[in-house]
């Protein structure tokens, strides 16, 4: 199984925002090894939530470890079977450990996304 | 003439501002472009109200038609489709309707559909035209809303027309300035309420508009917004008090200058150094 986590530049932190990461790191729970992919999706003018999924469900990842999720990205993962759970501190590490031994839990805030949050209004 | 009210913020006095001078001008047409929350409504109370649907343009994916190709997904520049086991799956709230993927789908899997995103509400007060514009909840973009409502002003060059215009100073304001012949800038007493001036300030001047300023909310003491305006020598129309009857009046959905002679002194005040103002630039 893959799974797949927004990580921050420094290879090591767990990034807030799903669609806006600067990484991505897909570990798989077989081989037990894992590789950092960059997030195309970072400088989006738009839809960078949509386009963070579909790099994650080309990437045939089963589960998404994240501390929240916008509502169209969670639409595409949900439609492809992806599963959400939700992180606990910075940790990637930590987290695949926790997730492994079934102490995360599925994420429940859906958020309606920061669209339009700097118009200037 | 055409007279655009605007802010760079909500709650400045917009609406208090162009409904006064729409009902103070006589045989006047107020548009409020205000789409997001319109409420110069609330204030005339229109008669005889007709409304139209607004739709905007939306790509629909026969999924039997579609092989996955991307295609589409690929050439979105908005990110607004996904291909989602080998299906694409359009994103309507971030579609910009292109029509792109149409184009470039080799199977023509992809056709248009119309979706309502608003209505335009249509009805007189008095001698006062009232033309509101109103977006759906959940909505991105009011703009085909302001788009369509304007139109009607295109058709009727020679009206004295007041617009109410969005709070800020992105798309949705441009689109509703863009035919002015004169902005209003209204600004409150606070450096924050500076700021926001600052930005609209900027704004008319990029689209060479003539403008000037009316203070809102007007206190004995400092009022940084009037310093802004000396310091960069933008002319002031008008200083409205900060007055717990204009308050009252105003939260009663009264229009002031109605039933108020100071108030009804005051905006045909600033509407006749408008007027001059137009008059000098043409």
């Amino acid at each position: 199984m893959i799974i797949a986590i927004p990580v921050e530049d420094n290879e090591v932190e767990i990034c807030p925002s799903f669609g806006r990461t600067p990484l991505f790191y897909f570990y798989d729970t077989e081989t037990k090894t894992g590789e950092f992919v960059e997030n195309e999706a970072m400088n989006a003018p738009g839809g960078a939530g949509i386009k963070a999924a579909q790099t994650v469900i080309d990437a045939k990842a089963e589960v998404v470890l994240v501390p929240r999720c916008g509502e169209n990205a969670a639409k595409v993962l949900e439609a492809a079977g992806v599963k959400l759970y939700e992180s606990v501190g910075l940790s990637i590490e930590d987290n695949i450990q926790a997730f492994l031994e079934q102490k995360l839990n599925i994420v429940t805030d859906i958020h309606p996304g920061f669209h339009g949050a700097n118009r200037g209004k | 003439m055409k007279i655009a009210v605007l802010s760079g913020k909500g709650g400045t006095g917009k609406t208090l501002v162009s409904v006064n001078l729409a009902s103070v001008a006589g045989n006047a047409v107020y548009y409020d472009c205000d789409v997001e929350e319109p409420n110069g409504h609330l204030f005339f109370k229109p008669e005889a109200v007709t409304e139209e649907i607004i739709t905007v343009t939306t790509p629909e994916v026969n999924a039997e038609l579609c092989d996955g190709c991307r295609k589409c997904s690929d050439f979105c520049k908005f990110n607004a489709i996904a291909s989602i086991q080998d299906k694409a799956v359009v994103f309507p709230d971030v579609c910009h309707p292109c029509g792109g993927c149409m184009l470039v789908c080799p199977n023509k899997a992809i056709t248009e559909t119309q979706r309502p995103i608003g209505k335009i509400m249509r009805g007189v007060s008095g001698d006062v035209t009232i033309t509101s514009g109103m977006l759906n909840m959940g909505e991105e973009s009011g703009v085909p809303i302001i788009r369509a409502m304007l139109q009607d002003m295109k058709a009727n060059p020679n009206d004295m027309t007041l617009i109410d215009c969005p709070p800020g100073s992105a798309c949705v304001v441009m689109e509703s300035i863009i035919d002015a012949d004169y902005c209003v800038l209204v600004a409150e007493p606070t450096v924050f309420g500076v700021h926001n001036l600052a930005m609209v300030h900027e704004l008319v001047q990029i689209f060479n508009k003539p403008y000037g300023v009316v203070l809102n909310k007007c206190f004995e003491g400092e009022n940084p917004a009037e310093a802004y305006c000396l310091e960069h020598q933008v002319p002031v129309l008008g200083r409205i008090p900060f007055d717990q009857e204009l308050g009252h009046l105003n939260s009663n959905s009264e229009i002031v200058s109605r039933v108020s002679s100071k108030y009804k002194t005051l905006f045909e005040d600033v509407l006749k150094q408008v007027k001059e103002a137009v008059s000098q630039c043409q």
